[in-house]
Order: C-alpha cells, then structure tokens, then sequence
C-alpha cells in the first residue's frame, strides 16, 4: 500500500503536475483567447461612464 | 439574458472550487502521511503524559511566550548536539499540544534544559535574569513566584488533553488536583501512588516557598522534566532511521 | 436581518459566558464581545429607522474609507509595538517592569506581528479589495450592509486578538495565536468576506474576471482554508479561554508550518499581488505587461507556494522526505514569484520617467523590486545547508522584514496614497514632497534593518558552530548575545525611521482628505488617474 502510494506519487504525480501546468500555458497562450485577454487588460483604465452619474456623494 | 447570467455565476465559482483545488494538493501529500505512516515516530522507552504539574507549567510556558526566544528542538548538527546534547526525537512532543519546537534562539534551545540547572537557579533566574546573567536580554518574570497557581481545572485540562490524544487514565484525571499538590510534598501520604502514575516524576518543592502552589513552582517542574523523559540507553538511532 | 439574529445571538452568547465564567481572562473578552454587539445593535437600528434616502450610489465607498483609516491606524499602532519590541531586545533594562507581565517581550510580539501582519495588512486587504472588485466589475458591493459586518467584524477580532496577548491569551501557534472562540467568529466573518466577494464577482457587467481579483479570490479563500485547519482544538471548558490542539509533536508542527508559510503565501503575497496589479496600472496609466504572464503565474505560484511550508523544519524531527519536498517546492516558487516581479516592473516600460516625478508609483515599483529581492532570498534560505546557518537566527527576522516592509509596507502604502485622492475626490495630495520625505526616510530605515539583521544573523550562526584549537565550541551561548548588541540597536533605529516614515504619511493622507493642498507645492503630477476625472478610453 505505501509502495504503491509513494510510486504514483513519485511517477504520476509529476505527470499529472506537468500536465496540469501544460493546460495552463495552452489556456493562457491559446491565439483565440488574445482578444479577450486584450480586453480584460485594460479593465482598471477604463472607468465607465457611469458613475459619473451616479456620483457618491 | 439570464442563460449568460448563469453562466456568469458559474464561472465565479469554478474559480474558486478550482483554486481550493489546487491549494489543497500540496497539504494532502506532505501532512496527511505523517498520520498514517508509523516512521513518523520512533518507538522510545520513557515517554510518559506529563502530569498535572508539568502540565500547569506547560501552560504558563505557553502563556508567557517563551517558544518565541526558546526553541525546543535539537538539530542533529554537531555544535547543536555538543551544546545542548542528543538531537530531539519526535516522540519525545509527542504529548505536546501544541508543540513549542519554536523558530528562534534570542535565548538557548530548551529542549534537555531539564536537570541542567538547580530549582534555585530557575528560579533567580526567571525573577530577575541579568542577576545571574548580566549579558541576558530576557524580561523578568519575577511575579510567577508571587501568583497562586490556578488550578481549579486541573482535570478538565486532563481531559481535554485525552480528547485530543493524550493517553490519562481516570484515574489520573480523578486524582488531577490532588496530584498537583503532592508533586511539591515529598512527604504527602500520595507519594507512591502518584509516582506509580507519572514514573519518574521529581517530587519537591520547586520554588523554595512551602506556603503556596505557585506558577513559578510550575513552570520550573515543567522545565526539569524537559528532555529527560526519554530513555537513550535503550534507543536505537540506526532503527528509526527514515 | 441576518446581521441582526448574528448580533442578538452572539449578545446572548457572550452574556451567558461572562455570567458563567470563572476564568477572568474569558470575562474581559465576553464583556467585549458584548459591548461590540449591543454597539453594532444601535448601528443597525439607527440604519433601519433612518434609512438613507435616494438611490444607493454606484459604489459603496464608506466601507472603503472605513478601511483607509483602520489601516493606517493599526499600521502605526503596529509599527510601534515593533519599535518597542525592538528597543527591548537592545536596551532590556529600559522597557521591562518587572510586575507587568503585559509588557514583556513573549506578550508583545504577538501583539507587534499580529498588528503589522492583521490589524494593518488585514484591513489594507479588505479595503483594497472592496474597491478593486467594485470598480473592475462595474458592480457595487454585494449584500447590503455585510461588508460593513465584515470590516467590523474582523476589527473586533483584531481587538480580542490584541487584549487577549496583553492578558496571556495565546495558542503559541506563531500568527494564529488567538484563542478557539476568536478563531470561529473570524470564521463567521470571513466566510461572509468570502460571500460579498463571490456575489460581487456575480454581479459584475464585465464578461472577465480581472486578475486582481483572481489573487484576491484564492486570498480569501486559501487563508479560509488555512485558518480552519490550523485552529482545530479542544477548548477546555466552554467558558473557558484556554484550549489544546488538535495535533501533537511532528503532525501538529507541520500543520503550523503549513499554516505560517502559507500566511507569508497567501496573505501578504497574493492579496498584495492584487493590489499590485491593480494600482500600479491605474497609477501608472498603462495596462498590465503580459495578461497572459499573470495567467501563468498566479496558477503556478497557488499551487507550488503551498508546498513550501516544511522548509521551516530542516533537520528537525519531521521525517526528511517532507523536509526534502518543502526545499524542492520553496526553490522552484522562484520562478512564479519572478514571473510576478517582471509583470510588475516591466508595466512602467516606456514610462519610466515617471518614477522620477510620481513619488508614490517609485514607492509601489521599489515594493515590488522588494518583493523580487525577498523571493529570490526565501528559495536559498529553503536550502537545507543554507538553513542550518540561518535558521534559530536574526537573518529569518531580516528576511521576513524585506518583504513586510519593502513589499507589503511599500505597496500598503503607495495603495493608501492612490485611495484617499480618489475616495475624498481631491485633485491631488496634500503634499508630494511628503511622500518623498516617507518615502527615503523609511528607505533608509528599512536597509539599516535588514543589513544589521544579515550581519547579525549571521555572524551568530557562524559564532554557535565556531571551535576552538583544542575542538570545544568557542563561544558560549551567552556571548553570542553579546556580540547582538549593536546591531539591535541599528535595527530599532531602523524600525524608528520606518514609523517616522509612517507618521508623516498619517498626517499627509489627513491632510489631503480635509481637501488642503500644502502652499509652495508644485504639482508637477495631478494625481493621476483619478477615477472620476478619467477620460473613457477608446476601444
């Protein structure tokens, strides 16, 4: 039982890690996601009109 | 509207489910084994619940801070092991709720302090440490020594501690308050049955004032009891090694 | 109304137990408790009764300045017990009296790491991110009036944490020291932390998620996860203050670790990413370097940071293939912590002259310059040859001052700098020149503490394992005390000029609030980026 664990451990888990990450570096570099990434970017810097209105005073 | 709402919704939450996840797999490999794998600890003669006493001076221990300029955990590196003696076992915390290895040395290790000075000493020395040591920076705990220990849940403090693992007995719970007492009597007629409990237990008067169970006769128990429980004649390093 | 049933249960609770109490510690603290809640009883009802009129604002902001000045109250209430901690291990015939167990050093340290750590980073964290998540999502705040419970709630936490270090309350567990019954109201108020959070990420009218917000997601709901696992106990009475943990020896000693490197993790490192990737692009006028680079970097540096914990126990008795692990992971958290870094610095490409003129975005990069240094510190103080010197040692104390004081002191503050402008809707500071006053005074008191606390730390290890010709340890332990001296006196004089650095900044962010712009001041930078006055960007 612990043999067992501590080789998936050992073997599948670095598989699993590397795999994991590899899903992350597709997600964050996939050409389709760049607009959106590109939008989301600029987030902080535009203010909505909105508020203005609104005000908080 | 509403579908891309939900959607919305939903992917609040996927984050957060998916972040729990992965903060979570690190904790799962290294703690969880250390409940189940029996290396974890060796397997020693001597380890023995610390009684009422020692228990009350653990408390204050705690209390007071100490495990912030104390630590409590030998390294097997050989200035450690010359200056403060046999690397600390993990059986010998065992027993420790919550254990005091600590993170820092403003002031020495403190985990084989005990036998290494006199009840006096301790006792001088907690009152007023640049008395006897002029370079010290510890502060001055001299009113341990006027405090009356408080006591009055000496076996509820038992037994929250066997609720949490430590093996007392009813026995050892029943007789908690009485137990107290008798470690700074010698000449109490529970002399024997208390050292029939707690094997090796000292019994004396710690802190050299016969009139009141103080904090300061407490804490020095505690502190003679460290790193002394464990028996190294009979321990075998090679056998545990992990 | 479920505010209300939290309050008249809790006044209910907390009068039962200081009723029934024989322990005069839990006493103080019901007592507390109970004048909190019948407090917050009269808050409520006088909100009921007198409604406010009109349609609620856009945003909700009063919490948000709530929590301005909570932070820079508990900052300098923070600071100074450092300073004085500091002062005692120097001078220890000054600050010790010899009856007042309150104020020796095993009290007040807690009390000085707490502070620092919860009371002023907690509540720059909960402010920040009530501002951040609003304006990102174009949404206000979720839940009423909960946010107001959170921000209350948790101060009244740090109040009980505090007096209960004073009175010897304390679970020893270094940064989770409060008592089982502080422990479970925090839980109460930070799940609900975690729920204005979610309900304002649901409300929100942007198709994404802004990172800043991803940080302060795993944030809340990491040191959730940590806290609750940590603070498992046995109270030994229920009117008692007094509890045991649920773990022994080596288990118990791994979870803490767990717990303490992963507050350094979670706490003070990705909720302060979030107020960097936040407020730097906004103060700097400029969007974030590589979106795709904090994509990379947040999942990596969430997953491998919580491995990193047993690096605090090299060469004690948790079994070595854990250390072994904690080294691995601590050494490969350089990479993500970079990545961070150069997400952060390299957002000013092509704007740098801005650091010449805009005293709070210097203070924010030189944070995150800070940041770089510490982390790339921290992997090679993992390595367990380089541990076995440092460890037990004044380098630890060093290295955990580079990243409290340059990262998250410096981004706290450039962050503070930013809000109370755009908060009050004043043009610009009371005064640049007071920001470059706190900005190099406490720049020179942050290199005299961390350069006193390298030498020291080191020379001490070095001196315990020092032998002599004949092969005896050469010094005793006592002399290596000795030998601190003077560099604990560098090291208060260090920590005197970093709360000098934070008095000016009280006075400037007050002044700047009543709306007073200091005469003779040449505004060469009109705040930037104040929200209400910024242009819409063309898409």
């Amino acid at each position: 039982m612990y043999e067992a664990l501590s080789s998936f451990a050992q073997t599948g888990g670095l598989i699993l890690f590397v795999l994991a990450f590899l899903l992350v570096l597709i997600y964050a570099l996939a050409p389709g996601n760049r607009a959106k990434f590109n939008a989301a970017r600029r987030i902080p810097l535009d203010d909505d009109a909105g508020e203005e209105e609104a005000g908080h005073g | 509207m509403l579908e891309k709402h939900k959607f919305l919704e939903r992917h609040g939450l996927i984050l957060t489910i998916a972040i729990l996840v992965t903060v979570s797999i690190g904790g799962m490999v290294e703690i969880a084994p250390l409940f189940y794998l029996e290396s974890t600890i060796e397997e020693v003669d001597g380890m023995r619940p610390y009684s009422p006493l020692e228990l009350a001076g653990r408390d204050v221990y705690v209390r007071e801070g100490c495990y912030l300029c104390h630590s409590q955990q030998i390294r097997p590196l050989r200035d450690e092991v010359e200056r403060y003696g046999h690397y600390s076992l993990a059986a010998e915390s065992m027993y420790d709720h919550p254990f005091q290895w600590g993170s820092k040395r403003t002031g020495p290790d403190l985990a084989r302090v005990g036998g290494k000075y006199s009840d006096e000493w301790h006792r001088q020395h907690l009152a007023d440490p640049r008395a006897l040591v002029p370079e010290s920076v510890m502060p001055p705990y001299a009113f341990l020594q006027s405090r009356a220990l408080d006591y009055y849940q000496a076996a509820a403090r038992l037994k929250a501690n066997r609720a949490v693992g430590v093996p007392y007995t009813d026995e050892m719970i029943e007789n908690a308050e009485s137990d107290l007492r008798a470690q700074v009597d010698p000449l109490s007629d529970q002399y024997e049955a208390f050292l029939a409990r707690y094997p090796n237990a000292q019994v004396r008067n710690f802190d050299g004032d016969a009139h009141q169970l103080s904090e300061m006769d407490a804490l020095i128990a505690y502190m003679q009891i460290l790193g002394a429980m464990v028996d190294f004649e009979t321990y075998n390093a090679e056998e545990n090694y992990r | 109304m479920i505010i209300a049933v939290v309050l008249g249960v809790g006044a209910l609770l907390s009068l039962f137990v200081a009723a029934r109490t024989v322990d005069p510690l839990m006493e103080v603290h019901a007592w507390t408790f109970l004048t909190a809640f019948i407090l917050g009883a009269f808050a409520l009802a006088s909100h009921i009764s007198s409604p406010p009129r009109g349609e609620p604002d856009a945003y909700e902001l009063g919490v948000v300045k709530a929590g301005v000045f909570a932070s820079v109250f508990w900052g300098i209430a923070g600071f100074t017990a450092g300073l004085v901690i500091a002062s005692q291990l120097a001078f220890p015939d000054l600050f010790y009296f010899e009856n007042a167990p309150w104020s020796n050093f095993g009290r007040l340290r807690p009390l000085h790491t707490s502070a620092v750590i919860f009371a002023f980073g907690g509540n720059v964290l909960i402010a920040t991110s009530f501002y951040v998540v609003q304006r990102t999502s174009r949404a206000r705040l979720a839940g009423g009036l909960a946010p107001w419970f959170v921000f209350w709630g948790y101060n009244l936490f740090i109040v009980i944490a505090a007096t209960g270090y004073l009175m010897g309350v304390t679970q020893s567990r270094e940064y989770a020291e409060p008592e089982w019954y502080a422990d479970l109201w925090l839980t109460l108020v930070w799940v609900t932390y975690l729920l204005v959070f979610l309900g304002t990420i649901w409300r929100r009218k942007e198709p994404h998620i802004y990172v800043a917000n991803w940080f302060y997601l795993s944030f809340i709901v990491t040191v959730a996860m940590l806290h609750i696992v940590n603070n498992l106990a046995v109270p030994v009475s229920l009117t008692g203050s007094k509890s045991y943990s649920l773990f022994a020896g080596v288990q118990d000693a791994l979870t803490q670790w767990w717990y303490g490197h992963n507050a350094v993790g979670f706490f003070l490192t990705t909720g302060f990413l979030g107020i960097m990737y936040y407020f730097i692009p906004k103060r700097a006028e400029r969007p974030i370097y590589s979106y795709r680079l904090s994509i990379v970097h947040f999942w990596s540096l969430i997953f491998i940071y919580i491995w990193a914990g047993p690096h605090h126990l090299h060469y004690t008795a948790l079994p070595e293939w854990a250390q072994t692990l904690g080294m691995t992971f601590s050494i490969m958290l350089w990479m993500p912590s970079w990545g961070g870094m150069i997400n952060g610095l390299m957002t000013l490409s092509g704007a740098w002259d801005k650091l010449r003129t805009d005293p709070v975005l210097r203070m924010m990069v030189v944070s995150v310059a800070f940041y770089g240094m510490s982390t790339f510190e921290g992997p090679l103080m993992a390595i367990r040859s380089v541990n076995a010197l440092s460890h037990y040692t004044d380098w630890t104390i060093g290295h955990v001052h580079s990243g409290a004081l340059g990262w998250v002191g410096y981004i706290s503050f450039g962050a503070l700098y930013c809000l109370v402008p755009w908060l009050w809707k004043r043009k610009t500071l009371y005064s640049n020149t007071l920001v470059e006053w706190h900005f190099w005074i406490s720049t020179i008191g942050i290199v005299l503490y961390i350069t006193s606390m390298w030498v020291s730390g080191i020379m001490q290890g070095l001196m315990w394992r020092a032998y002599n010709e004949f092969g005896f340890l050469q010094f005793s332990f006592v002399e290596t005390v000795e030998a601190m001296h003077p560099y604990y006196i560098i090291r208060a004089t260090g920590g005197a000029l970093f709360l000098t650095g934070a008095l000016i900044m009280a006075y400037n962010l007050w002044r700047t609030a009543r709306g007073d712009i200091r005469s003779g001041e040449q505004n060469l930078t009109p705040a930037p980026s104040t929200p209400s006055a910024q242009p819409i960007a063309a898409q």
